[in-house]
C-alpha cells in the first residue's frame, strides 16, 4: 500500500487498517519512518550532550505532572537509539540538524540555549516548534521528510507511553485481561487501556 | 533416521498439520517435512509474554529487520516482535513480473502461527458458481461433500461464532461467540432494520477458543496471537494438530528440510517419495513413501510440482492439462469505509478482543443482481484508539499528556474482502535464471485484478459508506487504497481441482491426475476463491483427502 489512498497518509492508513481488521492484525503505527536498508549509511553517532538535550526536549513535550514525565523514562537515549536504528539516512540528518534548530529557536526567543532555559521557556519553544511542524506536515510533499520536531514528538509519545512508567502509570496495561467486557461505563478522566 | 514411510507430508502449516494428524491417527508412519526451523509450542514463542517496554524498539521495525525482510516490510504486518516468524526475503526472493506480495512463514507451524484466524464455511453458492457462470472449471465437490469435514475440523480446531442460519454462510459446530462492543451492536441493529435482515453485521467466526478444550485454554483477550499463544487458545499446528499427531507415535518431524521434488516412477505413473535438501547441511536425501501430501502453501506446492519436471512431464508433475501454475487467486481488499460513531463517549470496554465483526456476502444472492459476478464480505471493527492515535492537533506539554492518557473518540472501519475470479492468465512460473540461497529456481508471478474485481470494488466502497451512513455514523469516509495481488495473504489456485484431467491438475480427492498417490490439499487446489477466508476450507479439504487416501490404501487402491 505504498503511498496509501490519496489524501490519507501511510500512518493514518495503517492505523485504519488495524482498526478495520478489528484487532485481527495489530499494526504498530507510531512511527512508520525509516527507509530501505540501502538508504541507511554511516551516520554520526549521538553524543551524551545530544541525549541530554533530547531528554529535555522530550520532557517539554511530555512533562512530569503528578506522574513522571518523559525524561524519567530515559527518553533522550531512546530517541537517539530509534533514530540510529530505524530512520533512513535522510531522516536521520533532518533529526540531527533539528537538535541545533531547537537551540537556535530558544536563543532567538529567550537569548539562551535550550538546556539553559527555564521549563516555562522550554515549553514555549516546544509549542512554537510544534506549530511549525503542524504547518510543515500540512504542506509536506509525499516524499519529503517530516519536520524534525514532528519526529521528536512522535518518538517522545512512543517512548513514553510504551515505557514501564508510561504504560503502567499514564495508561493502564493488563498483560492478561482474561476476559472481554464488551460494554463498560467510561467516566471522563479514566485512563485508557494500553 | 529411517528413509521409508507410509506417507510424506510436505509443509507443516495449517494444511500439513492436518494431513499429519489425520494420517498418523489412521496408523500411518508419517514423515512431516518443514523447510524452516522448529518453533516449540509455548517455549518457542520468544516474545509472546513480553511487556511493551521489553521490546527494545517498542515493536517498531528497525533498518536491520527491514534489510532482512524488504518485501514483507511493505506491509504493516511485520513488527519487531514477530519479525522472526517471517521468511527472510533475501534468502528466498521471487520475481514480480507484476506487483505481488508473497508473505511467507518458513518454520514449523508455517503461517498457522500468524494467521488472522477468521474461519468461515463455503456454501453451494461458492461451489456451484463456476459451473453456473461458465467461469474456470466446475468444482468436483459440493457443500454436501464438505459439510462432514467442516464439522470434523471445526470440532477439533475450535471456532467461536454465532449461529445465523444464513444459506451463504453455513453454520457449523461453533463454540460460543465473542461479543460485539456497544458501537458494533448499535450499528448491527441499524443495518438489520434498514435492510430487513438481508444485510447483517455479526461477530467474526474465529479459531480462538471461548471454552477451554483438551489442554488448551480459552482466549485470554491479549490480542498477541501472532506471537504464538502460550495459552494455546487459538488454532495453530503447534497448539492443535502437531500434538495430536505426535501422540500417536507415528510422526517424524524433520525441520530444515526443503522438499525439492517429488520422485516419479514414469512406468507406474506414481510418486516414489520426495527429494529433500537439508537447508543447513545442504545434504540431499531421498525419502520413500506410498503417498505424498503437498501442503507447502499454494504457491510452494505448485513450485514443488513444477520443479519435479521429468522427460515425461517437462513442465512439471501435474502439468498435462497446461493449468499447473495458472488460475492464481487472492482476495482483493482495502476497499470500504471509515467513520466516527457519536454518542458513545461514556462507554468503553475491557480486554483486547482479537477479532472483529463480519458482514456476510449479500450481493448477487437471493435476487440481487449486479454488473459483476460473485460478491464480497466485510471485516471491520469499532474501538477507541489510545495514545497511538493521530496527534497533530494536540499540542505539547501537560495538556497533550493528559489527553493521551485517556482513550480517543470512537472510530469504526471496515473493508470488503472480494472474490477474485479464476483466470488462466494469472500465473506463477519457475524462473530458472534466478536462484535462491540454496541454488533453487525461484517463482515469477504475473497476476492482476480483472474487470470483474474492479467493478466489485466500487460496490465495496459505496456499500460500506452507505451502511455506516444508515447506522448514523458521522464523518463517513470512503476507503479505497491500492491493493497489491497477494496482499490479503489468501493466495490460492495454481493446481486446481476439477472433473476433467484435460482442464485441471487435481481430481475430486485432491489427487494429481498424473500421479494418483500425490495429493495437494492446501490453497493450490482451489478452483475458485469465494469471498470468505479460505483456511477452514483447506483444513476440511485436507482431512477429507487424508481419510480418502487411508481408505484407498486399505482397499489396496493406492
Amino acid at each position: 500500500m505504498s503511498g496509501g489512498a490519496p489524501g490519507i497518509g501511510r500512518r493514518e492508513a495503517v492505523r485504519r487498517i488495524a482498526l478495520l481488521l478489528g484487532g485481527a492484525l495489530v499494526a504498530s503505527d507510531a512511527i512508520l519512518r525509516g527507509g530501505t536498508a540501502d538508504a541507511k549509511g554511516p551516520a554520526e553517532p549521538f553524543t551524551q550532550a545530544d541525549r541530554d538535550l533530547l531528554d529535555e526536549i522530550g520532557e517539554s513535550i511530555i512533562p512530569a505532572t503528578d506522574i513522571p514525565g518523559a525524561k524519567a523514562t530515559g527518553i533522550g537515549a531512546f530517541m537517539a537509539m530509534m533514530v540510529a536504528d530505524c530512520y533512513s539516512e535522510r531522516e536521520h540528518a533532518v533529526f540531527r540538524d533539528g537538535l541545533a534548530e531547537v537551540d537556535r529557536a530558544c536563543m532567538s526567543r529567550f537569548g539562551r540555549p535550550f538546556l539553559a532555559a527555564t521549563p516555562a521557556q522550554r515549553g514555549a519553544v516546544a509549542a512554537e516548534l510544534d506549530a511549525q511542524q503542524a504547518a510543515h506536515e500540512a504542506a509536506r510533499a509525499k516524499d519529503e521528510p517530516a519536520h524534525y520536531f514532528r519526529m521528536m514528538k512522535e518518538l517522545t509519545i512512543l517512548g513514553y507511553f510504551s515505557s514501564e512508567i508510561g504504560g503502567t502509570r499514564a495508561v493502564r496495561y493488563v498483560e492478561v485481561p482474561g476476559r472481554f467486557d464488551a460494554d463498560i461505563p467510561y467516566r471522563k478522566g479514566d485512563q485508557a487501556w494500553f | 533416521m529411517p528413509q521409508d514411510f507410509d506417507a510424506i507430508v510436505v509443509g507443516s502449516g495449517i494444511s500439513g498439520g492436518w494431513a499429519a494428524k489425520e494420517l498418523t491417527e489412521a496408523g500411518l508412519k508419517v514423515l512431516l517435512l518443514e523447510r524452516g526451523r522448529n518453533i516449540e509450542h509455548i517455549t518457542g514463542y520468544a516474545n509472546a509474554l513480553k511487556a511493551p517496554w521489553q521490546l527494545p524498539h517498542r515493536d517498531q521495525v528497525t533498518n536491520a529487520v527491514r534489510g532482512e525482510h524488504p518485501l514483507a516490510a511493505r506491509d504493516p504486518f511485520l513488527r519487531e516482535a514477530n519479525a522472526d516468524y517471517w521468511a527472510r526475503d533475501a534468502e528466498c526472493p521471487y520475481v514480480e513480473e507484476r506487483p505481488f506480495y508473497w508473505v511467507r512463514g518458513y518454520h514449523v507451524g508455517g503461517r498457522s502461527l500468524m494467521w488472522g484466524r477468521q474461519s468461515y464455511r463455503w456454501s453451494d453458492f461458492d461451489f456451484e458458481a463456476n459451473l453456473r457462470e461458465g467461469v474456470g472449471v466446475d468444482w468436483p465437490v459440493r457443500y454436501a461433500d464438505m459439510a462432514p469435514w467442516y464439522d470434523h475440523v471445526e470440532g477439533f480446531a475450535g471456532v467461536s461464532g454465532s449461529l445465523e442460519g444464513l444459506a451463504q454462510l453455513p453454520d457449523g459446530r461453533l463454540q460460543p461467540p465473542m461479543e460485539l462492543n456497544c458501537v458494533e451492536k448499535a450499528v448491527a441493529g441499524r443495518i438489520r432494520d434498514r435492510w430487513a435482515g438481508a444485510r447483517r453485521l455479526i461477530i467474526g467466526r474465529v479459531a480462538n477458543l471461548t471454552r477451554e478444550k483438551e489442554g488448551r485454554s480459552a482466549c485470554q483477550y491479549r490480542n498477541k496471537c501472532d506471537l504464538g499463544c502460550p495459552f494455546g487458545a487459538y488454532f495453530s499446528t503447534q497448539s492443535s494438530t502437531l500434538p495430536a499427531a505426535a501422540k500417536t507415535g507415528n510422526l517424524t518431524l524433520r525441520p530444515f528440510s526443503i522438499a525439492t521434488r517429488v520422485l516419479y516412477d514414469r512406468d507406474r505413473r506414481r510418486a516414489l517419495g520426495v527429494e529433500v535438501l537439508d537447508s543447513e547441511t545442504r545434504q540431499v536425501t531421498e525419502f520413500r513413501s506410498r503417498i505424498v501430501f503437498l501442503c507447502a502453501s499454494a504457491l510452494n506446492s505448485a513450485w514443488v510440482l513444477m520443479n519435479s519436471a521429468t522427460e515425461v512431464w517437462p513442465d512439471g508433475l501435474g502439468s498435462s492439462s497446461g493449468e499447473l501454475g495458472h488460475n492464481v487467486m487472492d482476495h482483493h481488499f482495502l476497499a470500504g469505509a471509515t467513520g466516527d460513531p457519536e454518542g458513545f463517549d461514556d462507554r468503553y470496554y475491557l480486554g483486547r478482543r482479537a477479532n472483529g465483526f463480519y458482514i456476510p456476502r449479500y450481493r448477487n444472492l437471493f435476487g440481487d443482481r449486479r454488473g459483476y459476478s460473485r460478491g464480497f464480505g466485510y471485516q471491520g471493527g469499532a474501538g477507541r484508539i489510545g495514545w497511538q492515535r493521530e496527534v497533530a492537533e494536540l499540542g505539547v506539554g501537560a495538556p497533550l499528556k493528559e489527553k493521551l492518557m485517556g482513550p480517543g473518540a470512537w472510530s469504526i472501519g471496515m473493508t470488503g474482502f472480494g472474490e477474485t475470479l479464476p483466470n488462466h492468465r494469472n500465473r506463477v512460473r519457475l524462473d530458472r535464471g534466478r536462484r535462491d540461497a540454496w541454488g533453487l529456481p525461484v517463482l515469477a508471478m504475473e497476476c492482476e485484478l480483472g474487470e470483474n474485481e474492479r467493478l466489485m470494488r466500487v460496490d465495496m466502497v459505496n456499500d460500506a459508506a452507505e451502511m455506516l451512513e444508515a447506522a448514523g455514523i458521522r464523518n463517513v469516509k470512503p476507503l479505497n487504497m491500492e491493493y497489491v495481488f497477494g496482499q490479503a495473504i489468501h493466495e490460492m489456485g495454481a493446481a486446481r481441482m476439477g472433473r476433467d484431467p484435460m482442464t485441471s491438475v487435481l481430481n475430486a480427492h485432491n489427487q494429481v491426475w498424473d500421479a494418483r498417490n500425490v495429493f495437494v490439499t492446501d490453497g493450490a487446489c482451489m478452483a475458485s476463491s469465494s469471498c470468505v477466508n479460505p483456511s477452514l476450507t483447506y483444513m476440511a479439504m485436507t482431512a477429507r483427502a487424508a481419510n480418502f487416501a487411508v481408505d484407498a490404501m486399505r482397499r489396496g487402491d493406492l
